[in-house]
């Protein structure tokens, strides 16, 4: 069986992707990126590839650490790499929104996968995955339990700010006023959305993806509350990227 | 069969030696007392000091080393911390911050003890209002005198009464020129000065043109390196020596089909101040992706095509007023359409510049309405033009890298 392969080097998590000549998805891994790609990227695709054998595999890398992935054959951004796994999973026009550890993008992809426009998020890490961390270390609670906390909430709190320190001040002003952890952490989900939302005007479909989406779905269901189009979430929503990748290693193969 | 190498500039050699030129005799006039000194905006009254028979010196070229060798990055602390905030003009924070430090690049460049000392601070709000507050700090510091022109932004039409009022400000300035000098005015050397400054700004835009030339002989970093004459020795005559001699570099370069970035597949345009500290690593980053960025608002900024010796002081300000900076977006936007249709552009890219609100066309909806009107994308790059605390080198390549993905999917 011919493999190809794409690997996703994130500011937070790797992940690899193997698929066959079929585009079918054959393997998968995600592990923590660490301080050594290298490392991390062999991790994850020795995982996703488990028994297989992969002698002379095509693959791509993307992310952050793209380029530091010596035995990639080939580089792609995220951008690129999310845009044909997103395309790949939904054939049609579509805006992506990405919500990774490190940063936001919005994608638009006309009804042939070609990228029409990105954007990515300001310098700020409000709104991504970093900021959720942050705040879930703040108030101490483990992070796998916030989508469940979130849920609970009977109301909502405002988080305005666009700047992860001062979002951090607000969110103690509210334990000041006597907020419940439910609250501060569906304040927390509603800000993520809330700086998504100001990037750009969002109509038609969205498919959301990213790590962000895959560890606390309930994102996406406060994503459907805003937005008036269908807002779709993929099996896998963080292996969007590397799958993209793998598509593109599969390409490049002929 | 290899890659087709870059084939650098020529005439750097001769520029190096006309900035050495401008810098020496500064030294020069403060240690033998020689000439008098006036510091200037850079797109400030420099041909009225200079027929005035002063040296100018041009703290904004100043700051531009500071950001080009990256030691702003030390001297904008310092600023910040005397309460020059790190939202305001990062030249202004550079420049007062090594003063405040009591150094300057000039000294291992050129053996200058120090910058050279001002007996005139003059200034042109034509561009922002951090150069006023600039000149004004040296006021008080140095306490000398400080005139200039207090010309309107944002301006739809360049209006009569304005250039009118303008020219009139000019011609205030004179009597402290000729107080300072000792000497009276000479109108006449005002004028040969004017022609002189006129002749650079047609040589520098006939350099900028040559890169409608598909592919392009010269890339806007090029352009950052080689407009330095262009803004301190214009109304010299060595700025135009110097520039007649990069123009027809140029254009042995288009005939011999040297090109700047080797198998050109795309053409950017450049809106907004370079990123100074980094443009050899945004030069190397486009010319990989055999892109090259050729035109910009910022390059063109020297070029001051109302000038007319027999009309001094009125088209002198006229000028000044006319600049890019200084008008609204209506006249942005045509001059931004303008240049991409003659300069062949397939993408615009937009410095939002942390520091720099006036020189950062991005905040009031300019990017989508030319994407709109011209078909073609755009990019915002964030980052500063001296404070690199602002920038993010690993967003920015990314995004440089995704922008020219999606014009070779689209193509």
């Amino acid at each position: 069986m011919k493999l190809f392969a794409g690997i996703d080097i994130g500011s937070c998590n790797a992940k690899a992707v193997v698929i066959d000549d079929k585009a079918g998805v054959v393997g998968s891994h995600v592990c923590r990126s660490g301080i050594d790609y290298q490392k991390s990227a062999r991790e994850a695709l020795k995982n996703a590839l488990g028994e297989m054998s992969c002698n002379s595999m095509p693959i791509v890398s993307t992310g952050y650490g793209r380029h530091s992935i010596d035995f990639a054959s080939a580089t792609k951004t995220e951008i690129a790499c999310h845009a044909r796994g997103g395309f790949a999973y939904l054939p049609q026009a579509l805006t992506l929104v990405d919500i990774g550890g490190q940063d936001n993008k919005v994608v638009k992809i006309d009804d042939q996968g070609k990228r029409i426009d990105f954007k990515m998020n300001r310098k700020c890490a409000a709104g991504t995955g970093t900021f959720i961390e942050e705040i879930a270390n703040r108030i101490n609670f483990p992070l796998e339990s916030l989508d469940t906390l979130a849920r609970q909430a009977k109301k909502s709190l405002k988080i305005g700010s666009y700047c992860t320190v001062f979002a951090s001040t607000e969110i103690l002003a509210h334990i000041r006023a006597g907020a419940s952890a439910e609250e501060l952490v569906r304040g927390v989900f509603e800000s993520v959305v809330d700086r998504v939302m100001e990037m750009i005007p969002f109509e038609g479909t969205i498919l959301l993806c990213g790590g962000v989406v895959e560890y606390h779905p309930f994102i996406a269901d406060l994503f459907k509350e805003r937005i008036s189009g269908e807002v779709i979430v993929p099996p896998h929503p963080q292996l969007t990227g590397a799958y993209g990748a793998a598509l593109f290693a599969r390409e490049s193969a002929g | 069969m290899g890659e087709e190498k870059r084939v650098a500039i020529g005439a750097a050699k001769q520029l190096k030696a006309v900035m050495a030129q401008h810098f020496y005799e500064l030294d020069e006039a403060v240690k033998t007392k020689s000439k008098k000194i006036a510091w200037c905006t850079s797109v400030g009254p420099a041909e009225l000091a200079l027929a005035a028979d002063f040296l100018v010196y041009y703290p904004e070229n100043h700051a531009a080393i500071l950001g080009s060798n990256r030691t702003a990055m030390d001297y904008i602390p310092i600023a910040n911390a005397q309460g020059y905030s790190p939202d305001i003009c990062s030249y202004l924070t550079s420049d007062i911050g090594a003063h405040l430090k009591g150094e300057t690049p000039l000294t291992q460049a050129f053996g200058m003890q120090s910058v050279p000392k001002p007996d005139i601070l003059l200034y042109n709000t034509n561009q922002c209002r951090d150069v006023y507050d600039w000149m004004s700090y040296y006021a008080r510091e140095f306490k000398v005198p400080i005139y200039g022109i207090n010309a309107p932004r944002n301006q739809f039409q360049i209006r009569d009464d304005v250039v009118k009022a303008c020219a009139a400000q000019l011609k205030e300035i004179v009597p402290a020129l000729e107080e300072i000098s000792g000497r009276p005015f000479d109108i006449d050397k005002f004028r040969e000065v004017l022609a002189t400054s006129l002749e650079c700004t047609h040589l520098w835009e006939a350099v900028l043109d040559t890169t409608t030339n598909i592919p392009s002989p010269a890339t806007f970093f090029d352009h950052c390196i080689h407009m330095g004459p262009a803004v301190v020795m214009r109304g010299r005559k060595e700025a135009n020596d110097y520039y007649r001699i990069l123009l027809k570099e140029m254009q042995e370069r288009v005939d011999n089909g040297v090109n700047a970035v080797p198998g050109e597949r795309h053409r950017f345009y450049w809106d907004g101040m370079p990123i100074w500290g980094k443009l050899r690593n945004l030069s190397e980053t486009f010319n990989s992706l055999k892109s090259c960025v050729l035109v910009s608002s910022y390059c063109n900024s020297w070029v001051f095509a109302a000038f007319d010796p027999k009309d001094p002081f009125r088209s002198m300000a006229e000028a000044y007023c006319s600049i890019f900076i200084g008008q609204d977006d209506n006249f942005k936007e045509n001059y931004i359409a303008d240049k991409v249709k003659r300069f062949s552009i397939d993408g615009i890219l937009y410095h939002d510049s942390k520091c720099c609100s006036t020189n950062s066309n991005t905040r009031y909806g300019m990017p989508n309405r030319l994407k709109e009107r011209l078909g073609i994308p755009y990019l915002v790059i964030n980052g500063d033009l001296n404070d690199l605390r602002c920038y993010s080198e690993e967003q920015t390549i990314t995004n440089i890298e995704a922008f020219v993905e999606q014009i070779e999917e689209s193509s």
